[in-house]
């Protein structure tokens, strides 16, 4: 295999992998803020041991994320120097705030709340939590900025004398509406992560009945109100995000559908049977006019066919393969969306079910499994948003076969891919194991570090 | 502000941002590689850890914040040397990553396999980082094969070479004895006096790496051609630094001791960055070749956007982290009770 290819694949993974983390941090970050501030209030001891159970999930959870973080940081330069040099110009600038503005904040202020309870005031404790939850969302801002300029540059000129791109417009940069419909999406994502998570922790303690039914039975409550919110948020940024694709990336809205030829209006299809890589359908259920409805919020409007698109592009970019590896635009599609709608009905459900007592439910020992749902959403989405951006890094300006280091060699890229999978899969492994062992062991648990007591040997306590 | 000034002032700021971490996260990795020799029984582990365990994390954000700095001032420096370092930074990504989950989860299970596990994977990562970023510092002091197109054409081996392994030993056995000062600052009981006797056994590790160091960088580096054979003041207080700090080891003065090794690293670095200035990548091959302040930096709109956020930002950034090694200031016992675990 060549650097190319293995480059491609480490990243898809190390981003993958990353974002596997990331969500449950951004939303769980809100949820133990806001139980540590009811604490505060009422001095409702439930409260404060819900705020260090999810607290804990929320920590090693967090762990992971942020040394995951690093190697992204990394890899641009790594393995992607021609695409630093391209675009180090306005692509650095908001990198280099994210690790200003927030890891700093975020990093600083979750030692002081981990470390700080007793030590500092509790109302610098409680604001510490607070500044944690802001300064990851933060993070997540600056980088979907940064994402939203591969996917839609603005603010820039090419430098015809060195080549480069060059921020004309800070502006321009940090006000790039596919940025912040990115975030938009993202938050409200993280959100319903974390709301599954909660509700499927709870409803395993619930269908238990263990000692603190009254903490999970509230928590169960916050977290479904939670999720039917952030979920539909979550739809209604996916939905305007269609409109923007539709505009900035015609080619990436075509390959969602699977859609060859241009139509109007066009229909959805609900499924395709036969060659979604070549150049034919053999069977499709198609919904009509409601491809229409998502590329332009009506149902009339002409969207256009990859062939269309394509030779568009060859004639304005020269010769070359300009579409998407489209099993993965439109099933990751399919995927990310079937998982939102069925999110939004089971908050929906579950809200609608605690009128009555829904430990005595039968459907409750399954809820637990509702905690793969975001995971499968947030995936999807993100494969989406990167693999249907294909061949661009940089939607129309630079290509990722352009992009990649020259000097790599493919010992280098086997070493670093194979110690990442391995690294990788050893951190898997331990976190799970832990998120697992923390989440059923509940409430008591998580007042302490460890489950159990101190151990003998190394060594034994004083 | 005209370009150049620009251009110097952000040099100027990574060369900060890098002193800054290597001061704060010096310790933090000293501290780290004594770990499992120092402490002998778990809560004598814990203890240690918990001297830099509310901060380490975010020390190791000006490791980031350099490395987004860089990116954003001076994009032909930062795809130069990150694309051309390659495998010695995935070894350092390593190195951050198993010593990062490690300080988070070696608590979390009582097990004394995995927290032994987790211990030793705190004092390895340390030290391979702490190894690799030294040996990479010296070889942008010392230059690189880099050709005409701002490419890097060594590989990890070359990296390796006397002065780049003399500077990785140096930042070893010099972060080691500032993580050893800072644990006699913070720990208290048997513990202080045993971190005591480490400091004076390292102490001599220490003078002697580091004037290796300062001897080779006549042999190995352009600074005699450039600068000339008198050093200038700086080098030289760096020496006497680490001198000095022996001095107050002696005298169980640990605070100015931990003075003394914390100058002595902030004028290493700024030796480093004097001899580097105005080049960011030195070409062994060509001096025509170098990478400069003048011919990797961004333009002018993005340097001067960046320069007025560092203005507002990093005054804040340093005001919170400041108050948190004040919050923070109590010596640490290894007394069950008061350990936060």
């Amino acid at each position: 295999m060549d650097p190319i290819t293995l480059s491609r694949w480490q990243f898809g993974l190390t981003t993958v992998y990353h974002f596997l983390f990331v969500p449950l941090t951004l939303g769980m970050g809100w949820f133990v803020a806001f139980m540590q501030t009811r604490y505060y209030q009422t001095k409702d001891e439930t409260f404060l041991k819900m705020a260090k159970f999810w607290g804990k999930l929320f920590l090693i959870n967090f762990a992971i994320g942020v040394v995951t973080g690093i190697v992204q940081e990394f890899q641009f330069g790594m393995n992607w120097s021609e695409y630093s040099r391209f675009v180090g110009d306005i692509f650095g600038a908001p990198l280099a705030i994210e690790a200003l503005l927030a890891f700093f904040m975020e990093s600083t202020f979750l030692g002081i709340w981990i470390f700080g309870e007793g030590r500092v005031p509790e109302k610098v404790h409680l604001a510490s939590i607070w500044l944690v939850a802001i300064g990851s969302n933060l993070s997540a801002l600056w980088i979907l900025l940064a994402n939203g300029w591969m996917q839609h540059p603005v603010g820039y000129v090419l430098n015809e004398v060195t080549g480069r791109a060059q921020m004309v417009d800070f502006f321009a940069l940090i006000t790039n509406p596919k940025g912040w419909i990115f975030f938009w999406h993202t938050i409200a994502a993280g959100l319903a992560t974390a709301s599954f998570l909660i509700l499927g922790v709870s409803a395993y303690h619930l269908v238990r009945k263990t000692k603190y039914t009254d903490l999970f039975k509230r928590s169960f409550q916050i977290a479904a109100i939670v999720g039917l919110v952030s979920s539909t948020l979550v739809f209604l940024g996916g939905h305007t995000q269609g409109q923007y694709i539709y505009e900035t990336q015609p080619m990436k809205m075509a390959s969602i559908e699977a859609l060859w030829d241009t139509e109007q209006p066009a229909s959805f299809s609900i499924l395709t049977i036969g060659d979604l890589s070549g150049k034919k359908e053999v069977w499709s259920l198609r919904l009509p006019a409601f491809t229409s409805f998502l590329a332009c919020n009506n149902f009339n409007c002409e969207v256009r066919g990859v062939n269309d698109i394509q030779a568009e592009y060859e004639q304005k970019y020269g010769p070359g393969d300009y579409i998407p590896l489209m099993v993965f635009t439109y099933w990751s599609f399919r995927f990310m969306m079937t998982v939102g709608f069925i999110m939004i009905l089971l908050s929906a459900f579950f809200l609608w079910a605690l009128r009555s007592d829904i430990t005595k439910a039968k459907w409750m020992k399954w809820v637990p499994w509702v905690i793969v749902l975001p995971y499968i959403g947030n995936t999807g989405g993100w494969i989406l948003t990167e693999m249907g951006r294909q061949p661009w890094i940089v939607q129309g300006l630079l290509k990722v076969q352009d992009a990649v280091s020259p000097n790599l060699t493919t010992v280098d890229l086997l070493i670093s891919l194979i110690g990442y999978v391995v690294v990788y899969g050893a951190l898997a492994v331990a976190d799970f194991y832990l998120m697992r062992k923390y989440a059923l062991a509940g409430p008591d648990a998580a007042l302490r570090e460890s489950v159990d007591v101190a151990p003998a040997s190394v060594g034994a306590q004083d | 502000m005209s370009y150049e000034f620009l251009q110097t002032l952000w040099f100027i700021l990574i060369a900060v941002l890098w002193i800054g971490f290597y001061f704060l996260e010096g310790f933090d990795f000293g501290v780290g590689m004594l770990l499992t020799f120092l402490g002998k029984k778990d809560n004598e582990r814990r203890a240690i850890i918990n001297t830099v365990g509310p901060t380490w994390d975010g020390n190791e954000v000006w490791l980031l914040t350099a490395g987004g700095a860089t990116f954003a001032a001076f994009p032909q420096w930062y795809a130069t040397m990150f694309s051309g370092f390659y495998l010695a930074l995935f070894l350092l990504l390593v190195a951050l990553i198993i010593r990062g989950i490690a300080f988070e989860y070696r608590s979390k299970d009582a097990s004394p396999k995995w927290r032994n596990t987790f211990d030793w994977m705190i004092a390895i990562g340390s030290f391979l980082a702490a190894l690799l970023l030294g040996v990479a510092f010296a070889n942008l002091a010392e230059g690189v094969p880099i050709n005409d197109k701002m490419m890097y054409t060594g590989n990890l081996f070359t990296l390796l070479n006397p002065y780049g392994l003399m500077g990785g030993l140096a930042t070893v056995s010099v972060l080691l004895l500032h993580g050893a000062n800072f644990l006699a600052l913070k720990l208290d009981g048997e513990l202080r006096e045993r971190v005591r006797d480490w400091s004076k056994k390292i102490y001599w590790v220490a003078v002697i790496l580091l004037v290796v160091l300062m001897i080779g960088t006549f042999f190995f580096t352009d600074m005699v051609s450039r600068l000339g054979y008198n050093p200038g003041i700086i080098p030289v207080a760096s020496v006497i630094c680490l001198l000095l700090s022996g001095f107050f080891i002696n005298r169980k003065m640990e605070g100015w001791a931990f003075v003394m090794t914390s100058l002595n690293i902030v004028f290493t670095q700024i030796t480093f960055f004097t001899i580097m200035f105005p080049r960011v990548m030195i070409s062994s091959l060509n001096p025509a070749w170098s990478l400069t302040i003048y011919n990797a930096s961004s333009s002018q709109y993005t340097l001067t956007v960046m320069s007025i956020i560092a203005l507002i930002f990093v005054p804040i950034v340093l005001a919170y982290q400041a108050w948190t090694y004040y919050m923070f200031a109590k010596r640490i016992s290894t007394k069950k009770d008061s350990l936060v675990y």
